[in-house]
C-alpha cells in the first residue's frame, strides 16, 4: 500500500485532448504513486473516459506523461502496453468471438509477459474462479460481470505496473461489482497501482487511497479517500 | 503460447473431410474431358487467391478491393520472366512472390492508415493503376494484346504439358496455401490479427502493434494474389490486361462470402462453386444468368455465413469438457 512518500508511477503534466473541435480534456495534471489505487470520479462527460484514453494514446492527447521514471509521452498505444501501462476499456473491449481462454492468452501478448502463460492464468484462475469454469466458452456468452472479470484477468495477463480500469462497474449488479471492486482491492494490497475512473462508487472511494474530481474537462478537487466524508457536497454526490 | 486442444473429431471435421472433398473433386476432374479439368483447374486458382483474401479480410477484418493487383504482378512477372527472358517457371512465380510482397509492404504502409470504407476505395485505386499500367506500358505487357507463349508449370526440363498434371499440380499448391493459411492463423500472429478484427483499440491496448500487423497480412494476401496469378499464366499460357480487372475482384468478393468469409474452407467452396454454377446452367440459356443470380442470393439470403457456415446444422459431438462448459453457462 502506498502512502505520501512513495515514488510517482506516473505522473501527467498538462496532459489534454480533444474531440474534433471540443476539449474533452482541458490541461490536466495528476499522479498516481507506486502501489497506490486512485479513483477518478466525475459525472457523466467530465472526461473521465478521454483521460484514459489520452494517457494510452488511444486519443491524441497534448502534454507530458512520466511512467515508471521514464518520458512516455511520445509513445504509442502498444508500446506503452509493452512497458507495462493496461487498460481495461469501457465496454471491455472483450474480442467476442473468442474463447475465454483465448482472450486470456491474448492479454499475455506484450514481450514482458509472453513466457510464463500458465502461471499467470493460475493466477486469474484464483481471482476469478469462474473464468475457468468457463475457459472454452465464447466470451459474448458470458455474463456482464464475468465479462469484466475476463476483461481485468486478461489485462492481469500482461503482468501490468498499472493497471487502469474505465468503470469497471458500470451496468453489473451491486453484489458482482463489489466482488470485482473487493479483487481490484486485493490486487492493489499486494502493490499494485490502479488508477480507477468511476461515476459513483461507494465501495470504490474505499478502497481507494486518494481521489482526483474530474467535471467539465478538468480536475476540480484532490483529496485523500477517506477525507471526502467532510466535504459534504462531493460526500452528497459519491457517496450516496 | 498455449495451443488450442484439438480433438480428433475437430481433425476429422476440419481436415479430413475437406481434404478427402479436394481430392474426390480432383478426381472427378481427372477423369472428365478437358474442359472440367481447365474449370477445376480455375477453381484451385481462385481458390488460392481467395484464400489469402481471407486472410486479410476474414481473419484481420479489412477491406481489400485491390487484391487484383498483386495477381497481375504475379501474372505478368512470371509471364514476363518466363516468355522473354526464358527463366524457369518456379524461379519467376518467386521472384514475382518477392516482388508483390516487397510493393505491398510499399504500399500498404501509407494506405494501411485509412480504415473502414477509405480503406476500401485506396485498395480499389490499388487494382485500378495496375489495370492501366498494364495496358499503357505497351513495351512491357503488349498492352491489350497481351501476352502469350507463356511456358507451362514446370522445373528444369520437366514440364507440365498436360493439363491434368497441371491440375493435380494447382491442387497441391491451393492445398499448401490452405495448410499454411491454418497454420499462420492459428500462430500468435493469427491471433493477433483476429484479435485486431476484433477490435483495433483493444488489440493496440495489448499491446499488439496494429499498423505493423496489419501491413503483414496486407502482405501475406498479396503473395497469395501473386502466386494465384502466376499460376494462372502458366495454366493459360496467355494474359491480358481483363484478366485481372474488376471482373476478377467482383468474382472473388462472390467467391469469399458464398463460402463464408473467415473460413478455412469457405474460399474454396466459394471458389469451387462460383466456377462451376454457370456451366451446371448452361442447359437454361438466355436464362442462365438469371437463375445464376437468382440462385447466389437465395444461398447469401439463407446462408449468410456462407456454405461452410452451414456445418452448424451438423452439431459436434461434444466431449466432456464442452458438456461441463455448456452446462455452466
Amino acid at each position: 500500500m502506498a502512502d505520501a512518500s512513495s515514488p510517482a508511477l506516473l505522473s501527467a503534466e498538462g496532459l489534454s485532448s480533444f474531440y474534433g473541435r471540443m476539449h474533452a480534456l482541458k490541461p490536466t495534471s495528476f499522479t498516481v504513486r507506486q502501489g497506490e489505487l486512485v479513483t477518478m470520479l466525475g459525472p457523466n462527460g467530465a472526461g473521465k473516459s478521454t483521460l484514459l484514453r489520452a494517457l494510452m494514446r488511444l486519443n491524441k492527447a497534448d502534454g507530458s506523461v512520466m511512467f515508471d521514471g521514464q518520458d512516455v509521452s511520445r509513445l504509442s498505444t502498444h508500446e506503452l502496453a509493452e512497458l507495462g501501462m493496461i487498460m481495461v476499456q469501457e465496454g471491455r473491449g472483450l474480442f467476442g468471438q473468442m474463447s475465454v481462454r483465448e482472450n486470456l492468452v491474448l492479454g499475455a501478448y506484450t514481450g514482458r509477459s509472453a513466457s510464463g502463460i500458465d502461471s499467470s492464468l493460475d493466477r486469474v484462475f484464483t481471482l476469478f474462479p469462474r473464468l475457468k469454469e468457463r475457459l472454452n466458452q465464447i466470451s459474448s456468452s458470458l455474463s456482464g460481470g464475468e465479462q469484466q472479470m475476463l476483461a481485468i484477468g486478461r489485462a492481469l495477463m500482461a503482468e501490468p505496473k498499472l493497471l487502469m480500469l474505465d468503470e469497471p462497474s458500470l451496468g453489473l449488479a451491486p453484489r458482482v461489482a463489489a466482488e470485482i471492486l473487493t479483487t481490484l482491492g486485493n490486487l492493489n494490497k499486494q502493490g499494485l497501482g490502479i488508477l480507477l475512473v468511476e461515476q459513483k462508487a461507494p465501495l470504490a472511494l474505499k478502497l481507494a487511497q486518494r481521489v482526483y474530481v474530474l467535471s467539465l474537462g478538468r480536475i476540480v478537487a484532490e483529496l485523500p479517500a477517506k477525507e471526502i466524508k467532510s466535504h459534504h457536497d462531493l460526500a452528497q454526490y459519491y457517496l450516496h | 503460447m498455449t495451443s488450442p486442444n484439438i480433438t480428433s473429431t475437430d481433425s476429422m471435421r476440419h481436415v479430413v473431410i475437406p481434404v478427402a472433398a479436394v481430392l474426390a473433386v480432383l478426381g472427378i476432374a481427372l477423369s472428365s474431358s478437358g474442359y472440367v479439368v481447365t474449370l477445376i483447374g480455375f477453381a484451385a486458382i481462385y481458390g488460392v487467391f481467395c484464400t489469402g483474401l481471407n486472410f486479410f479480410m476474414g481473419y484481420t477484418g479489412q477491406a481489400s478491393f485491390g487484391q487484383n493487383a498483386f495477381a497481375a504482378l504475379g501474372g505478368y512477372g512470371s509471364a514476363i520472366l518466363t516468355a522473354n527472358y526464358y527463366w524457369d517457371p518456379v524461379l519467376a512465380l518467386l521472384v514475382s512472390m518477392v516482388l508483390s510482397g516487397v510493393i505491398a509492404a510499399a504500399v500498404g504502409y501509407p494506405t494501411l492508415r485509412l480504415r473502414g470504407h477509405y480503406l476500401a476505395m485506396a485498395t480499389f485505386a490499388l487494382g485500378l493503376i495496375t489495370y492501366e499500367i498494364s495496358i499503357e506500358w505497351n513495351s512491357l505487357t503488349q498492352g491489350y494484346m497481351g501476352l502469350s507463349g507463356i511456358p507451362p508449370l514446370g522445373i528444369g526440363k520437366y514440364e507440365l504439358v498436360s493439363e491434368k498434371h497441371q491440375l493435380v499440380v494447382l491442387t497441391l499448391v491451393m492445398l499448401v496455401g490452405v495448410w499454411v493459411s491454418v497454420r499462420l492463423r492459428d500462430s500468435r500472429f493469427g491471433r493477433a490479427l483476429r484479435a485486431i478484427a476484433g477490435s483495433e483499440a483493444a488489440a493496440n491496448a495489448l499491446g499488439i502493434n496494429v499498423a505493423r500487423y496489419k501491413l503483414a497480412a496486407f502482405v501475406v494476401a498479396a503473395v497469395y494474389a501473386s502466386v494465384a496469378g502466376s499460376l494462372f499464366a502458366h495454366f493459360v499460357g496467355f494474359i491480358s490486361p481483363e484478366v485481372f480487372g474488376a471482373s476478377m475482384v467482383i468474382l472473388s468478393f462472390t467467391m469469399l462470402y458464398l463460402g463464408g468469409v473467415g473460413t478455412t474452407w469457405g474460399p474454396i467452396i466459394g471458389a469451387l462453386i462460383v466456377s462451376l454454377l454457370p456451366e451446371v446452367l448452361r442447359g437454361l440459356k438466355e436464362m442462365q444468368d438469371v437463375v445464376y443470380s437468382v440462385v447466389l442470393i437465395a444461398i447469401l439470403i439463407f446462408a449468410p455465413r456462407g456454405l461452410s457456415g452451414l456445418s452448424v446444422l451438423f452439431p459436434r459431438k461434444q466431449t466432456g469438457q464442452t458438456k461441463q462448459a455448456e452446462k455452466n453457462a
